[in-house]
């Protein structure tokens, strides 16, 4: 037990200086905007498929639940509000960086921690080249950027996709529909969501890195540094979100 | 002086001693070859003659700077004089291999003229015998090349030393023979002194000024490769018979 407690308070010793090391790194030259351009690619235009189809599902499936829920009360018209509302505060953002801590976090784990076990980051230290510098502040930066990005996406594409399912499929009048949406929905949520995304998108970058950055023993532990990651910033997320919430909206 | 000397170093990883005070004089324009079973610490030298591992005790010097109390900026000025050619290459997997060899280029020098860099990233590959394979991938290369274009990244910044962790290892033996054969052309034809760290006994004999034998964390050996076979330490006695008499089979 005491083994394991000094196990944990030492993961967390190597996590704050990581955290620190890479905070000293984002304002140090050079800037290198070819790889944080790379990044965004990756991180950013690849995922639109992805990102696009989950909130395209997401909307349609809570617009038919709250239509389901509310027409009893003859209160539907009331379904865009709630969808556009509860997508940009808090599911556009949750589902947005769920999706790519699974697709992206992971890779970043797994690259990084195959490039430490076959000493390609050794080799960057042997040269004076910051490894932390090169690899993980071009990911840091992009995440920032690109979460809050898809997630605006999100929101459009959910909303879209509820009023498809709303107007369409449930017979929802339209205009009264849009009207009470927008009467409703403020600039405010949206933002906040995009500003909640950013944080993630940081605390996501972050971790993923630590992990694959400090990867051991060969395929298994690249295997598992992968693992840590997607479970960590998870969860990591989960309880941010949580927390900013309460500070935006408590 | 020694262009690299190393005193009384110890390292300890936990409860792990793996060094325990190795003291090593490495001469200028010579091959230094360090031998010794798995596990005697000899990356673990190797890491801290460029300052990546700090040393629990002892000292290391390069020329009249002391590696082991510089600071950031004189260790990467001392790093720019060591080339290092790792065990398994360490390419990086998302480059090609011209990418590769420009990398310490553009990151460490400087060099942003990409003209310029082409012509020195061809130099090199001709160099090692591997013309034409630019925009090759690390993965298409097979393991030999893959350790001479690692040799070739280390060499593209002209260092004055040049670290060899296991150059042969993994290889076939012609292979590992034409690896051997850089490592004397390197240091005859570029003048480089040559540090090398290998399980080949053979090959050492036949291609070191200097061998310095490792064991249980302390030279146990050093000298010519005369003086090395003359010795009559056990361990030492022990490697080189059963690396001769495998040869004699």
């Amino acid at each position: 037990m005491k083994e394991r407690i000094v196990t944990i308070l030492e993961q967390f010793g190597l996590f704050f200086l990581f955290w620190m090391r890479s905070l000293g790194s984002v304002f140090r030259r050079p800037f290198r905007v070819r790889l944080i351009l790379e990044q965004m690619e990756r991180i950013g235009v690849e995922s639109v498929p992805i990102i696009g189809l989950s909130s395209l599902a997401i909307g349609m499936i809570f617009s038919l639940q709250m239509v389901q829920l509310l027409q009893p009360f003859r209160a539907e018209i009331a379904v865009g509000t709630a969808v556009a509302v509860t997508l940009a505060r808090e599911l556009a953002p949750i589902i947005t960086t769920l999706m790519l801590i699974g697709k992206n976090g992971s890779a970043m784990a797994a690259e990084l921690g195959t490039m430490r076990v076959t000493e390609q980051i050794d080799a960057m230290e042997t040269m004076s080249v910051d490894p932390i510098h090169f690899l993980t502040v071009p990911r840091v930066m992009a995440c920032i950027v690109m979460f809050p990005m898809l997630t605006l996406m999100a929101n459009v594409v959910g909303v879209f996709g509820a009023w498809v399912v709303a107007v369409w499929a449930m017979e929802v009048e339209s205009a009264t529909y849009l009207e009470q949406m927008f009467t409703v929905l403020r600039a405010r949520d949206v933002l906040q969501g995009m500003l909640k995304a950013a944080v993630m998108g940081y605390m996501t970058a972050i971790i993923c890195t630590f992990y694959g950055y400090h990867a051991e023993n060969g395929a298994q532990g690249v295997g598992e540094a992968s693992t840590k990651a997607v479970v960590s910033s998870s969860v990591a997320i989960l309880v941010a979100d949580y927390v900013m919430a309460m500070i935006f909206w408590g | 002086m020694s262009m690299i000397r190393v005193e009384n170093l110890h390292k300890s990883f936990g409860s792990t001693e793996i060094l325990r005070g190795v003291s090593l004089d490495i001469e200028e324009g010579q091959i230094t070859t360090i031998i010794g079973q798995s596990g005697t610490g000899k990356s673990v030298f190797f890491k801290h003659l460029i300052g990546i591992l700090k040393p629990d005790q002892g000292r290391i010097w390069f020329h009249d700077t002391e590696v082991t109390a510089a600071d950031t900026p004189t260790l990467v000025e001392v790093r720019t004089h060591f080339g290092y050619a790792f065990q398994g290459a360490a390419l990086f997997d998302s480059m090609s291999v011209a990418e590769n060899i420009a990398f310490p280029l553009r990151e460490v020098l400087g060099v942003t003229d990409r003209k310029d860099t082409a012509r020195r990233v061809g130099e090199m590959l001709d160099w090692i015998g591997l013309p034409g394979i630019e925009k090759k991938r690390p993965a298409e290369l097979s393991g030999g090349m893959r350790k001479r274009v690692g040799v070739a990244r280390a060499l593209v910044t002209k260092p004055d030393v040049l670290l060899f962790d296991e150059p042969t290892t993994g290889l076939d033996p012609v292979l590992g023979e034409t690896i051997n054969d850089l490592v004397v052309r390197v240091n005859k034809e570029l003048e480089l002194t040559c540090v090398v760290i290998t399980h080949d006994i053979q090959a050492s004999f036949r291609i070191s000024d200097k061998i310095a034998f490792l064991h249980e964390g302390l030279v146990a050996v050093e000298g010519t490769p005369k003086e090395v076979a003359r010795s009559t330490h056990p361990i030492v006695r022990k490697f080189i018979e059963n690396s001769f008499n495998e040869l004699e089979v």
